[in-house]
């Protein structure tokens, strides 16, 4: 890799002409190691997905036979498949906009410029880093309805613990509430950095005014941060969509079937019945869901700007 | 005069109530990571007759002992710490390099090929894990690290971090360099890797983290034992545990386990939340 642009003095004042071939060939080296694995671990495996999805192909065995879109209207027809989107879709329907108000809520609290409020961003980020076997690991110990933390605390008050992630009701919410712990932190980031920008006149106009703590965010931090709310529930719509680790290791898709997740359906249906056919199916339809709600994001930052 | 100063007095009191609140959470953000520490430094047979208190009396090590004596905790740590190591050394080497021809130099198709590689951001890890399996079977690549690693190097939102950071570096300090008749690669790595220290600090960071935590991967690619990350291990462990007459040692597992991320984050967390920003501006 030894290729010089050739460095005349007119073609240094203005960098933007250096466009011979030797600079595009420069450019492709530059590209190559990415553009390599790129297409090597993401674009071919995707058309591959597609490949697979039209076939009755099994994981052992080498057993495959094309079957055109069957699969997919085999889906149409399968209980369990319409069962695990009903989950997801509670899930997300709990969990964003629980955890939208929540990150907000905290990120509004913890913003400003003293060491306790920093200590405090600290705590709320910190759950984050931790792995989702480790967070599920704690919850089923703080949830177990016999040696929980919340079964010695209900037990302290006098009341009978609850067996929560084995319980037909509590099962989701328990999911939602260890979501909520581990990942607040990333939306209640974003929420402080879109705060940061809001310009300091705005408020300085406002105190000028007299006016109440509670118009100061309803007339001015909400509207001005709007596109950072949008940009949250939109990530976390795709985010939350994917939920699978709580759901595998927590309730195991339990009690009968009511926590079971699209992504756990997935992975049972390729890895333990080894339809990897079918399974390929149901992963692009998610894409597909998944892609439209990465569109709707770009169309609301489009309409924004 | 009077109205002023009692507004300010009711708006001071209102701080105090905020403060308390989030000081409330933030209790019950730590209470479930102090219980687990304490159980990890209590004796089996004592959990086994209650797992209650938050005071590690009677206090032992002994689960941790246990831990690097007997098991295979230790072995999973390492293969984390391989699998992580090796995908953030190898993310920063192809996004910077790629990031620096799409930020600086010309080329033909240029917008079509960063087009392409953006829309790789939309696809979700789901919709191309059953293939990687299937090509790594047929590899006979699973069980490996580099199973483990190759496939995260392929997301391409460290291409678009480091697009968008070389592109914010002034011209005027490469066209300095290109006087003296330095090639590309010297100019981008004498002037513009030091200079993207932060970006690559950042990016580097957050793809360790999602290496050490990736779970659905890891968890179809390496299916012997010693293999496991130890995201997966801790995962395979699980399953009415809660009843296990080892739960010292589990909980210590879990500690143990959360040791190195818990560090950087204490380390680098200013990096880590700004980071979160950065990503946001997009």
């Amino acid at each position: 890799m030894t290729i010089t642009t050739t460095a005349t003095p007119t073609l240094a004042e203005h960098p933007s002409v250096v466009t011979g071939r030797s600079s595009a060939w420069t450019a492709y080296l530059f590209l190559a190691p990415f553009l390599l694995v790129y297409l090597i671990f993401l674009v071919y495996p995707l058309f591959k997905g597609f490949w697979i999805s039209l076939h009755d192909w099994e994981l052992v065995g080498g057993y495959r036979e094309y079957i055109g879109f069957l699969n997919y209207e085999d889906l149409w027809y399968d209980p369990l498949f319409w069962r695990t989107v009903r989950n997801t879709l509670t899930f997300v329907a709990l969990t964003v906009p629980a955890m939208t108000v929540l990150a907000l809520a905290l990120a509004l609290g913890v913003n400003r410029h003293t060491r306790t409020h920093g200590v405090l961003r600290g705590i709320f980020f910190a759950s984050s880093v931790f792995s989702v076997s480790v967070v599920t690991l704690v919850w089923q110990m703080v949830l177990n309805g016999d040696r929980g933390l919340i079964a010695h605390f209900l037990r302290s008050l006098g009341m009978a613990p609850v067996d929560f992630l084995g319980h037909s009701f509590w099962a989701m919410p328990s999911l939602v509430v260890t979501t909520l712990w581990w990942a607040v932190g990333l939306p209640m980031a974003l929420f402080l950095a879109g705060l940061q920008q809001i310009p300091g006149e705005l408020y300085e106009a406002a105190e000028l005014d007299n006016a109440s703590r509670w118009t100061v965010l309803t007339k001015i931090t909400l509207p001005a941060i709007r596109r950072t709310v949008m940009l949250v529930v939109v990530l976390q719509i795709v985010l939350q969509f994917q939920v699978f680790g709580q759901a595998l290791l927590m309730t195991q898709g339990g009690p009968g079937d009511r926590t079971r997740t699209l992504v756990q359906y997935i992975y049972h249906t390729a890895f333990r019945d080894w339809q990897v056919g079918y399974a390929s199916a149901m992963a692009l339809l998610l894409f597909a869901l998944m892609f439209l709600a990465s569109m709707l994001q770009l169309y609301i930052g489009r309409r924004e700007d | 005069m009077s109205l002023g100063a009692k507004m300010q007095g009711q708006s001071r009191w209102f701080d105090r109530v905020i403060l308390l609140v989030l000081i409330g959470f933030a209790v019950l953000w730590l209470v479930p990571v102090i219980w687990i520490v304490v159980m990890s430094l209590k004796p089996n047979d004592v959990l086994m007759r209650s797992t209650a208190g938050f005071l590690p009396i009677p206090f032992t090590l002994e689960n941790y002992a246990n831990l690097l004596r007997v098991s295979t905790v230790p072995s999973w740590l390492v293969n984390s710490l391989i699998v992580a190591t090796a995908m953030t050394v190898l993310t920063l080497v192809v996004s910077s390099l790629a990031g620096y021809a799409f930020a600086r130099l010309d080329f033909p198709g240029k917008r079509i090929v960063f087009v392409l590689v953006l829309a790789g951001l939309m696809v979700p890890e789901q919709a191309v894990f059953i293939p990687l399996h299937t090509m790594f079977a047929d590899w006979g690549m699973h069980n490996s690290h580099a199973a483990l690693t190759m496939p995260r190097v392929a997301v391409p939102i460290g291409v678009f971090l480091m697009t968008q950071f070389f592109k914010a570096v002034p011209r005027e300090l490469e066209e300095a360099a290109e006087l003296d008749n330095a090639s590309r690669l010297t100019v981008f790595w004498k002037i513009m890797l030091p200079l993207s220290l932060p970006a690559l600090t950042t990016l580097g960071l957050f793809t360790f983290l999602h290496a050490w935590n990736d779970f659905l991967w890891p968890l179809v690619s390496a299916t012997e034992t010693n293999m496991y990350t130890v995201t997966v291990g801790l995962g395979s462990i699980q399953g009415n545990f809660a009843q296990s007459e080892g739960l010292g040692s589990i909980m210590a597992s879990a500690v143990f386990a959360s040791v190195p991320v818990v560090l950087i984050y204490l380390i680098f967390q200013q990096y880590i939340v700004r980071g979160v920003a950065m990503g946001s501006t997009r």
